[in-house]
């Protein structure tokens, strides 16, 4: 359902701060797949949620959502298809709005905003159903500005805002990195269902090796701007999290070289 | 009483203009200083139509209309041609001052005699006086001056009222997300550009609109009448915002604009009584908006209370 061909993006380019953050990434993710994708800083998998999203236009490369052509068209014109969730637990939500009003927004994604009332009649209970599911008794507070509330409520939210109007892909970008524990665990725990229940197609960033070892059905480790390893199924399954930190070590040594020394002295180092 | 409530009448009218200011650097979060010009753009274009013969509701309408074009060059730029908000509302001030002298034809016009949106009801309130003085509270009031504010409150509720609709649509709300978190709500699929433009253009709409009531208020109309406008509706918004707070919900903010406008005016008449001069004005205007920034973080600092804290903004942040 999603397609990447051969994209590819340079930041500051022809500085001295170059960064080649993709590569001539290709990358298909099936419908109701859900992807794990790991990588050390700067290797490029934020960006590729940011190509996916539109947050920029590839220097190079096409990028299909449902055989639409979406390469060129801004991070607006892509909502309608795509559910987000941010690191920043406050990038989610608009803090002024009341929960109500940011769910009500959320159920709108991608629709022509109109000159109705943004609250109708008849939605409350739905919104106070999907609030009641997070477990935090945040469905009594539909009515309080969003920024009365804690990070990690704020997040849960946003997963819910995310999931309402049902998205065809759902990314989430460390999106429990800024949380506490706790809260991490209750979002992770709420992403799993809903991801489960709707039967969604996620890709989700993560930095956390326990995460990416017990979740998702697909994992891929970014790094120097490409996928370095792709596995699913059975073989996702092999990778625990104590392997996945060994990879993650050899990774971060070639992270001292450039690219022209990498290919000489990691073959001796191995 | 007749000083009072031709206060009121100037108050109210500058409500106006508080509630333009409140769309762009409140709800938008956009710094717009096209304010100066559009006041002055306002009054200059339905000064000239009602000289040219126009009725002064069409005036009015046309000269907002005006307002919502000066708001749409400052959108254009800041947002097709990526120029910082504050430099493109300077830019747009300063092209207004030219585009001004053009529309007027020189550097002032006097309505002096000329029909305004204030007349229908000065013969209203003639017809039951039955003369053209009204007693209030056992005080003779020119007519004109009762008619004057009875206009401007009705106007002004008007327009809270439609800002109150218009911001809870679909549309409005996404305005105000907008201004409050850019990146979630360009997530959700609304180009935060059209929001930028749309803001700007009703906000520059609404304050043209209060300077064309201002020029029919006063009969004239001058080139540098706009000059520091954008602090007097920020002074409305500001004072506002003190007396109700930051959590207040969104009919008791608009209604605080409103309160603002009239409570700074009245604070304006009594610094004026004590001997300062209108040429003063300014810079009284620059003091209280000063005094009410200030006041609160120092009563937060000298006994601890966050009561009247206004800094602690509702950001994004506010709850973390």
């Amino acid at each position: 359902m999603l397609r990447l061909e051969a994209v590819s993006k340079t930041f500051f380019p022809g500085t001295p701060g170059e960064v080649r953050a993709l590569r001539s990434v290709d990358l298909e993710l099936a419908t109701g797949s859900w992807t794990i994708v790991i990588g050390t800083n700067g290797s490029g998998k934020s960006t590729l949620q940011g190509a996916v999203a539109g947050a920029f236009t590839p220097d190079a490369g096409r990028i299909w959502i449902d055989d639409v052509e979406v390469t060129g068209r801004p991070e607006h014109a892509r909502a309608r298809w795509i559910g987000r969730v941010f690191q920043d637990p406050f990038a989610g939500s608009a803090p002024s709005l009341t929960v109500a009003e940011n769910l009500a927004l959320a159920e709108r994604r991608g629709q022509r905003r109109g000159l109705r009332q943004l609250i109708r009649a008849g939605s409350r209970a739905r919104w106070r159903d999907a609030l009641a599911e997070i477990g935090l008794g945040l469905e009594s507070r539909l009515d309080d500005p969003i920024g009365l509330l804690s990070g990690g409520q704020r997040q849960a939210i946003t997963l819910v805002m995310a999931s309402l109007a049902r998205p065809r892909l759902l990314l989430l970008d460390e999106h429990t990195a800024a949380l506490d524990p706790r809260s991490a665990e209750l979002v992770i725990a709420l992403t799993r269902r809903i991801i489960e229940r709707d039967g969604l197609t996620a890709l989700m960033v993560t930095h956390s090796m326990a995460q990416a070892a017990a979740l998702g059905d697909r994992l891929i480790a970014m790094h120097r701007g490409r996928p370095w390893l792709d596995v699913q199924g059975n073989a996702k399954r092999a990778w625990r999290a104590e392997r996945l930190h060994e990879l993650f070590s050899e990774m971060r040594r070639e992270d001292r070289f450039d690219d022209a020394t990498v290919g000489i002295v990691v073959p001796a180092y191995r | 009483m007749t000083v009072l409530l031709s206060t009121i009448a100037l108050g109210l009218v500058l409500a106006l203009v508080g509630y333009g200011v409140y769309l762009s650097f409140r709800v938008l979060q956009f710094p717009d200083l096209t304010v100066d010009g559009s006041f002055t753009l306002g009054a200059a274009t339905a000064a000239a139509l009602m000289l040219a013969g126009w009725d002064p509701f069409t005036a009015t309408a046309i000269a907002a209309l005006a307002g919502a074009l000066a708001g749409l060059a400052t959108a254009l730029m800041a947002t097709r041609l990526g120029i910082e908000g504050i430099l493109a509302g300077i830019l747009s001030m300063t092209a207004l001052y030219s585009i001004n002298l053009r529309v007027m034809g020189r550097s002032n016009l006097g309505l002096v005699g000329v029909s305004t949106i204030f007349s229908p009801a000065d013969a209203l309130v003639r017809r039951l006086a039955g003369g053209a003085e009204v007693m209030l509270w056992g005080q003779a009031v020119p007519s004109d001056v009762v008619a004057q504010a009875l206009t401007a409150l009705v106007a002004v509720l008007v327009i809270a009222g439609i800002l109150w609709w218009f911001l809870r649509t679909e549309l409005g709300s996404a305005l105000r997300a907008g201004g409050d978190n850019p990146r979630m709500i360009r997530a959700l699929g609304v180009s935060h550009e059209w929001l930028v433009t749309l803001g700007l253009m009703l906000g520059n709409a609404l304050v043209a609109a209060g300077g064309a009531a201002f020029a029919q208020l006063n009969a004239f109309a001058d080139a540098s009448m706009g000059i520091g406008i954008v602090v007097i509706g920020l002074a409305s918004v500001i004072i506002g915002r003190a007396l109700v707070g930051q959590a207040a919900a969104l009919p008791v903010l608009l209604a605080s604009v409103l309160v603002g406008s009239v409570l700074f005016r009245m604070l304006v008449a009594i610094a004026i009584r004590t001997g300062l001069e209108p040429n003063d004005l300014r810079m009284i205007t620059a003091v209280v908006v000063l005094i009410v920034l200030v006041v609160p973080g120092l009563f937060t600092r000298l006994t601890g209370s966050k009561l009247l804290s206004l800094r602690t903004k509702g950001g994004p942040r506010a709850a973390a």
